[in-house]
């Protein structure tokens, strides 16, 4: 028993140390050195530099609208599809959450093909009237902000439908009862209590857009990201000026972490564990406002496919056909059949499905090590309260952190020998990405497992203790089998995720581990339309596969 | 009821036992003997720590100091899976991945019970709660009673050498919370097994147990038979849990060799003559408390009876302030010049409000609280 629990933590402090404190400080103290000095002069170089400033003011800047649009496209949704009932809601309820689980780089292509100067949507206006040039380019502000609005849209929708669900309805009937009308109640009564979810998803879109790459990379035209400047900082060799960037994109990221959690502080709210009567969507009575809500419903559910239906269409277009034409002219299977044929390009599924199945089995073994030392109750706890919440901030880490930042700091650390792994040097090696992934997506799949164990009822671990279950047991038998299913669902979302990642990839692969997400850039680049968007395909049937399993073994539960 | 029966040695004993939860002291110097056979309760208010100290009875929690013996061996810090005790929980605890027969072998399996032997025992548990043939059903396509069956099957299946409720009853509505309650005695008493009964339900604690310990803020406050507890409570706290109670601040202002008591009522200015023994008598012109049951008060209103009774009869002068109707009986609350009485009534017909009336209050049903706390 005492062996067992010294075996976790020794496993625990070594991922931790060399995965999350030592990558992190290393970086963190590389951006205050010069030639052996401890300086700012990094930092003051940096910081001189327009580039550089402008980067941050549209990092943030982009990041704050982008909260804001999609609040207002998310939350009135969420209302909407929440309380009322009309034909055609399931249908789009149904696809709400689509852009979540699309990786970033094959929405970025998919919105090329659509909305791009070349894509469907300008050549069919093109066309219709007749014009000389494309009506509009893809490009800047509106460009970003679009496509952030709706990638990330949902985090909005869901979190204010949850939040929307939790509250008791008898609270409005009764503000109702006192006299308040709907506007007030609205006012007064629903949206307080919906700040908790509004603040959390304010907290994820803003970090998800300031960790934002693929967009930018392909369509930010002039408006130059920190994240993009980081990846140009280091492709011209500059490591110093890459660190030093990477440091300040994640003291930014780690303030809005704070900020947010600190709102999120002061709007708690117990009436949850009342009992009350359960909210019933209300159907909409008039008739005017079902068709309009219904067709509403329609258009929205339509705007959410159609990227990805663009995406199948232009997987199937013969390379090289599709000029100035609405839609690609040619059809052909020639372009999946090339990536099953090539070896090259079957090689990248292999090495994208082996290093995310890898990083994410590691994540699932090791989420159980962590979650024991953090959830376990009664007599046998094994740290007190504020180790308990150290351990879990560090696990969080990379997660709250851009993929840019993980990216770099491993590289950096693990670049050459000399470092915690003495002459191994990570960098250039098989392993960089899975390491990377593991722990980019880790504390997702530990965040799903301690959910679970917390559900748990503490009182079914003692009932098969009083039965005479050991711990061993106990666990095999009791806890495991009612917590499996949803670990096993976070570790195959972490599973998707990993498998599109671009963002941190892009700055650490080598030819032995390209991954997909590497190959559909460069088939862009050479203007390999119809083999990017197979890859995007076969990328999105594998994440649908996976994730209606994982769906299933959430319902088990 | 074999509650008469010696106890020569306790099968389970504890000592001195205290545990607190940060800065709050659930359980404090609690101190109890269990018999061989026993039903024993454990009844209190909601957070008075029964529950506590039945967890650390089936060793899930560990005191914070002093003992618990079983069968003369010290078993305090002997793990819940070596104490071989079978507990059935509040909220049934039952597995939701197993069915009703994988529930009730659970503690089998995990004995490594042969197989032949494991199929027996569970179907004659299975049995015993009268759910033959469930063996195959969900856990949660049962109802509330069923699962609680399925539950207390799981614990007799390991033939545990002690059997702990914590609130079996509790999740039950009320017809078959008594139809369950007469069950389950009768089972543990079949099977001669010892009991520990946590709740917080007097009638419930009444009509199960062979003897209770009353706990009030975590201290031990009496252990008896259910009618001794009833009828003699010892303190405050025991007479205000158990069931209503007129509690009368009194001075006692003398006490003769023959064990009479004469008492003076702070309210109303009465006085009252009970017996008392000796060693329970506290200092004069100090105030105590006297209880009395309201069933025991007794009421006239004619009236006519003043006249014959004499000064240590109890008889006090009052007036009719309030009936309440409840079914069977009725409660009647009497000012007897500013002491206030409740008295239970089987038939209130003649009784209006404002009435003048005779109360007695028999010297055989008052009582000294010994324990002047709370």
């Amino acid at each position: 028993m005492k062996k067992r629990s010294a075996l976790l933590i020794v496993i625990t402090l070594v991922v931790l140390v060399y995965g999350v404190v030592y990558p992190n400080l290393f970086v963190v103290a590389t951006s205050l050195q010069r030639d052996g000095m401890w300086t700012l002069a990094n930092y003051r170089e940096v910081l001189s530099q327009a580039v550089v400033i402008e980067a941050i003011l549209n990092s943030v800047g982009v990041s704050v609208l982008t909260v804001l649009l999609c609040a207002i496209v998310g939350v009135p949704l969420a209302f909407l599809f929440e309380r009322f009932d009309f034909p055609g809601r399931r249908v789009f309820a149904a696809l709400a959450a689509l852009p979540l689980v699309l990786p970033p780089l094959v929405g970025t292509v998919a919105f090329i093909f659509l909305y791009g100067e070349s894509g469907i949507l300008a050549h069919s206006i093109q066309n219709l009237f007749g014009l000389e040039t494309p009506p509009w380019s893809l490009q800047g502000w509106a460009a970003l902000l679009f496509f952030h609005t709706y990638t990330m849209y949902p985090f909005f929708y869901v979190l204010t439908g949850a939040g929307l669900r939790r509250i008791d309805a008898s609270l409005a009937e009764a503000a109702r009862g006192l006299g308040a009308s709907r506007i007030v109640v609205l006012r007064r009564v629903l949206l307080p209590q919906l700040t908790p979810s509004l603040i959390a998803a304010g907290l994820l879109t803003f970090m998800t857009s300031m960790a934002s790459f693929s967009a930018p990379l392909l369509f930010g035209g002039n408006v130059r990201v920190l994240t993009l400047e980081i990846f140009t900082a280091r492709q011209r060799g500059d490591a110093v000026m890459a660190v030093t960037e990477t440091v300040v994109l994640a003291l930014i990221s780690l303030a809005a972490l704070i900020f947010f959690q600190r709102y999120e502080g002061t709007r708690r709210f117990a009436a949850a564990a009342m009992k009350g009567a359960p909210r019933r969507r209300a159907a909409i009575a008039s008739g005017k406002a079902r068709v309009l809500a219904t067709i509403f419903a329609i258009l929205f559910a339509i705007v959410l496919v159609l990227p990805v239906a663009t995406l199948v269409l232009v997987s199937f277009a013969r390379e090289g056909s599709w000029t100035t034409q609405t839609l690609p002219p040619a059809y052909t299977v020639a372009n999946y059949i090339r990536l099953f044929n090539e070896p090259l390009a079957s090689e990248v599924f292999v090495n994208s499905l082996l290093m995310s199945a890898i990083a994410a089995v590691a994540a699932l073994l090791w989420s159980f090590t962590v979650v024991t030392l953090v959830v376990r109750r009664g007599s046998g706890r094994l740290f007190d309260k504020g180790w308990r919440r150290l351990l879990s901030l560090l696990v969080l880490i990379p997660w709250a952190l851009p993929g840019t930042v993980v990216a770099i700091s491993v590289a950096e650390a693990y670049g050459r020998p000399g470092s915690l792994l003495g002459s191994f040097v990570l960098v250039g090696t098989f392993w960089i990405l899975p390491v990377v992934y593991f722990l980019r997506f880790m504390p997702l799949v530990v965040r799903a497992l301690q959910a679970s164990m917390e559900q748990l009822d503490p009182a079914l671990d003692e009932a098969a203790g009083s039965l005479g279950a050991r711990a061993w047991q106990r666990f095999t038998r009791v806890t495991l089998p009612l917590v499996w299913p949803g670990a096993v669902a976070g570790t195959l979302l972490a599973f998707v995720i990993a498998l599109g990642e671009y963002v941190a990839s892009v700055l650490v692969f080598v030819p032995a581990n390209r991954p997909i997400s590497i190959a559909i850039a460069s088939e862009l680049r050479d203007f390999n339309l119809g083999a990017a968007a197979a890859y995007g395909v076969i990328l999105i049937v594998i994440i649908s596969v996976s994730m209606v399993a994982a769906g299933k073994l959430e319902k088990m539960r | 009821m074999n509650g008469k029966r010696k106890m020569t040695t306790p099968l389970l004993s504890l000592k001195n036992i205290s545990r607190s939860f940060g800065s709050t002291r659930a359980v404090a110097d609690v101190s109890l003997d269990v018999g061989q056979g026993e039903f024993f309760g454990l009844l209190g208010p909601s957070g008075c720590g029964k529950t506590t100290t039945l967890r650390m009875i089936a060793g899930l929690e560990k005191p914070d100091a002093g003992t618990i013996q079983f069968q003369n061996t010290d078993i305090t810090n002997l793990p819940a899976e070596r104490r071989g005790f079978g507990m059935v929980f509040q909220n049934y605890a039952l597995f939701p991945h197993l069915n009703v027969f994988e529930n009730v072998a659970f503690g089998l399996r995990a004995r490594h019970a042969a197989k032949a032997a494991i199929g027996e025992r569970v179907a004659s548990a299975l049995d015993l709660v009268q759910l033959p043939g469930y063996e195959k059903r969900a856990v949660d396509e049962l109802s509330g009673g069923q699962q609680q069956r399925v539950a207390i099957a799981r614990a007799i299946a390991i033939e545990p050498a002690l059997l702990l409720f914590d609130e079996p009853l509790s999740n039950l509505d009320v017809s078959l919370r008594e139809e369950t309650r007469s069950e389950l005695r009768e089972l543990v008493t079949r099977l001669g097994l010892t009991a520990v009964y946590v709740t917080h339900d007097q009638e419930e604690a009444f009509a199960l147990c062979d003897r209770i310990s009353v706990m009030v803020g975590g201290r031990l406050m009496q252990t008896g038979e259910p009618r001794e507890l009833y009828e003699r409570p010892s303190d405050i706290a025991v007479a205000r849990f158990l069931g209503r109670n007129n509690l009368i601040k009194a001075m006692r202002v003398s006490s003769s060799n023959t064990g009479d008591g004469e008492f003076k009522t702070l309210e109303g200015g009465h006085t009252l003559h009970l017996p008392v023994k000796h060693s329970d008598l506290s200092p004069l012109n100090q105030p105590v408390f006297l209880s009395i049951r309201p069933e025991h008060v007794q009421l006239d209103a004619n009236g006519a009876h003043g006249a014959t009774t004499t000064q240590t009869a109890n008889s006090l002068r009052g007036t009719i302030r309030e009936i309440v109707f409840a079914g069977a009986t009725s409660t009647v609350r009497v000012d007897a010049a500013g002491l206030l009485l409740e008295a239970l009534v089987l038939q209130p017909g003649g009784l209006t409000i404002d009435q003048e009336c005779t109360v007695v209050l028999p010297q055989d049903r008052l009582t000294l609280l010994q324990n002047q706390r709370g």
